[in-house]
């Protein structure tokens, strides 16, 4: 007994180097999400198609002239895309809590938070950027003027990491319930507000010709908050899931 | 274990019999001076003080609408508060008050709506603008329901009450945030700007009867959390020794009003 | 506090430990303590707590009473995290997955046990040549097998291993014991969970009952 190796938990330095750096852990998760986006790659066009039918659907019911069209279509485009998120968003945790994975993220030497974070990130980059991405198409079907494009791209860009870090928090918080469908969108809904707000407000001071930067700065403010904070209110959310 | 650090005093009071007996010996107290100062108030606000001399008869609707708002935002902190306590110390009566307090805040969230609403069809001539106040107490009704709808849509209800205890923190958060973007997205609007109390202060006659207001709601709600309280804990901790006692002991002989 | 750094403390330390789930008691209070080399078997009916228990010692779930130490610590996310590994009764892999998948992301997370490698550990628990299936279309005793390779490849020296006999046929169980004796020989401790209908190997192993 004497002779078997030190006590582990004092922090000997073969153990030590032994744990893979946070670095290394986050690039394996990210590489095991986009592996399983592309396992369901099928499924990463519906949120894109939802896009593309709503937005076809405004001319039709609000009338095909070119200004009016011009004037909604800053704002309609953003609620187009905080609503295509919302279904891709309920689901960011609930396979990894219902086959166990959650619980090797809770006892794997990596702060939970961080794993969180990266989740997140895969989740925007397989779910959302095709929406931005298809932007200028959906822009053109709502005679969205050329000029204000950028600025619509650049707002998006801010707000919906933003939006997929709060849609992270409320997802882990609604992994272990029953039916979460409306309940989430339910609430997502008041802390989605500020965020359309300014992100729909860059875009009309854009189009009114008035300075925008002032809004998407704040934007911005607003998203390096979030990812110092979102993950880590994330990770007591999934802990209490965990906990079932 | 953690729990320790909390107070004594605390740590009694937070034992479910104990707080179930204090709560019953307190409420009909607490009612009953709600029901008082509530008939002092409204007799105050609706005979005794005198029409405005802009808005007539028709501003004495604020004598329940501005002390709901204030309520509504007074049960909210208050069920952040709870659910602090309930997340950092997994007290399991900061975890039931909490969730108890998410139905009295929704109602006077409501009530806030629904009588602001009315007023506000006189006197701007609209039953809803956008204003930064108004979008805030919808923005905060919905955080209600959606602490309501967490924390039943799971199964096991402690796990429900601090998760839903969580996205309260989240959105204490979240409700300064709504109202200043919303304040300026109505200056980038120039939209309307609506003064609820002008630019001179409330006549004394009128302030009394709203102060005296206040304090009702303030009592009613305790009065009422304190009841909800006890009524949960019951369905919590049935099955433990203390309720049975209390199921065999029905009716209660020291109880003088019905909870 | 009476274990310095010098001395050898035990993996885990339990004392007094016990859980309750709304003031009922689940199981507790316990005392044990697991040195390296041990294997502790945890018995007991269904309801029992078994699974409880696990979950209490992983940090999933909090002690209502009592205290746990590892290696002469006091539990916590440091001291616990990477020197553990958990088999609970879901396989904790993506069914859309393959196990070659499963395991890397797992060695990206906790890092992997000197000279294993993915191919050689799916070797070992006779799953070679289903190594790139996905994990849903294998049979419940083949993902059993691939989340035991989980065991051999990552670096934890606590095995918490629940029900781990659980859908194996009679070489899975085999198996099992092996795997167990090996980890025990080079100075790692397990602690498993069994309903008790299966004979356990390890004839030096201690118990501990739970009572339903």
């Amino acid at each position: 007994m004497i002779t078997v190796a030190q006590p582990f938990a004092d922090s000997s330095p073969a153990i030590m180097t032994a744990r893979p750096g946070a670095w290394r852990a986050c690039l394996a998760l990210l590489r095991r999400d986009f592996l399983l986006a592309w396992r369901r790659r099928g499924e990463l066009f519906l949120p894109l198609l939802y896009a593309v039918i709503v937005a076809a659907l405004f001319p039709f019911a609000l009338g095909p002239e070119p200004q009016l069209l011009a004037r909604i279509a800053g704002g309609v485009l953003l609620v187009i895309v905080v609503l295509a998120m919302l279904p891709a968003l309920e689901s960011m945790f609930r396979t990894d809590l219902e086959d166990g994975t959650l619980e090797q993220w809770l006892l794997a030497p990596q702060p939970l938070a961080l794993l969180a974070l990266t989740r997140v990130a895969a989740h925007w980059i397989t779910t959302v950027l095709p929406l931005i991405v298809v932007m200028p198409l959906l822009g053109a079907l709502l005679n969205l003027p050329w000029d204000v494009l950028p600025v619509l791209i650049v707002a998006l860009l801010l707000a919906t990491p933003l939006l997929a870090l709060l849609g992270a928090v409320l997802s882990a918080l609604t992994a272990g319930a029953r039916r979460s469908g409306i309940l989430l969108a339910l609430m997502l809904l008041p802390l989605a507000v500020p965020v359309v707000i300014f992100a729909a407000g860059a875009i009309a001071a854009a189009q009114a010709g008035l300075p925008y930067l002032a809004p998407l700065s704040w934007l911005a403010a607003a998203l390096v908050l979030a990812v110092v904070l979102a993950p880590l209110a994330c990770a007591a959310a999934l802990r209490i899931a965990v906990e079932a | 274990m953690s729990r320790s650090y909390l107070p004594h005093w605390m740590h009694r009071l937070g034992s479910p019999p104990t707080f179930y007996r204090f709560a019953g010996a307190l409420r009909p107290w607490l009612m009953a001076a709600a029901l008082i100062t509530a008939a002092i108030g409204l007799y105050g606000g609706l005979v005794l003080a005198p029409p405005d001399y802009q808005q007539g008869d028709a501003y004495r609707i604020i004598f329940i609408h501005v002390p709901s708002a204030w309520m509504s935002l007074f049960i909210y902190a208050c069920m952040a508060v709870a659910g602090l306590v309930a997340l950092v110390w997994r007290v399991k009566l900061a975890e039931v008050i909490a969730m108890e307090c998410a139905p009295i805040g929704a109602a006077f969230t409501l009530i806030t709506l629904v009588t602001g609403s009315l007023w506000g069809k006189p006197m701007w001539g609209t039953w809803w603008t956008w204003d930064a106040r108004l979008t805030s107490e919808l923005v905060l009704f919905f955080l209600y329901l959606g602490v309501i709808g967490l924390y039943h849509a799971i199964d096991d209800r402690r796990r429900g009450a601090r998760a839903a205890s969580l996205l309260a923190l989240v959105g204490i958060v979240n409700l300064p945030i709504v109202h200043y973007s919303v304040v300026w997205w109505n200056t980038l609007h120039q939209g309307s700007t609506v003064n609820l109390f002008g630019k001179s202060s409330i006549a004394p006659s009128m302030l009394w009867p709203l102060l005296v207001m206040a304090l009702a709601t303030h009592l009613y709600f305790f009065a009422s959390i304190l009841g909800r309280t006890r009524t949960a804990l019951l369905s919590v901790e049935s099955g433990k020794q203390w309720v049975r006692g209390i199921v065999d002991r029905q009716p209660l002989p020291r109880q003088g009003a019905p909870t | 506090m009476n274990t310095s750094p010098a001395t050898v403390a035990p993996l885990l330390e339990a004392h007094r430990l016990a859980f309750a789930r709304n003031d009922e008691p689940v199981f507790g209070p316990l005392d044990f303590a697991l040195a390296r080399g041990e294997t502790l078997l945890v018995e007991g009916d269904n309801g029992s707590g078994k699974t409880t228990l696990l979950r209490v010692l992983a940090g999933m779930l909090p002690a209502s009473e009592g205290e746990i130490r590892f290696g002469g610590m006091p539990a916590s996310n440091d001291a616990r995290n990477g020197q553990m590994v958990f088999l609970g009764h879901r396989s904790g892999m993506n069914e859309a997955l393959s196990a070659r998948e499963n395991l890397a992301f797992l060695a990206g997370l906790y890092g992997t046990r000197e000279g294993a490698t993915i191919g050689s550990v799916m070797q070992e628990v006779g799953l070679a040549a289903w190594i790139d299936e996905p994990v849903g279309t294998l049979s419940a005793g083949q993902k059993k097998r691939a989340a035991l390779a989980r065991l051999l490849l990552l670096p934890g020296d606590l095995w918490l291993l629940d029900e781990p006999y659980a859908n194996l046929d009679r070489h899975g169980i085999d198996l099992v014991n092996a795997l167990i004796a090996a980890h025990c020989m080079r100075g790692g401790a397990v602690l498993l969970t069994s309903h008790g209908a299966v004979r356990f190997a390890d004839p030096h192993a201690r118990h501990i009952h739970l009572a339903a």
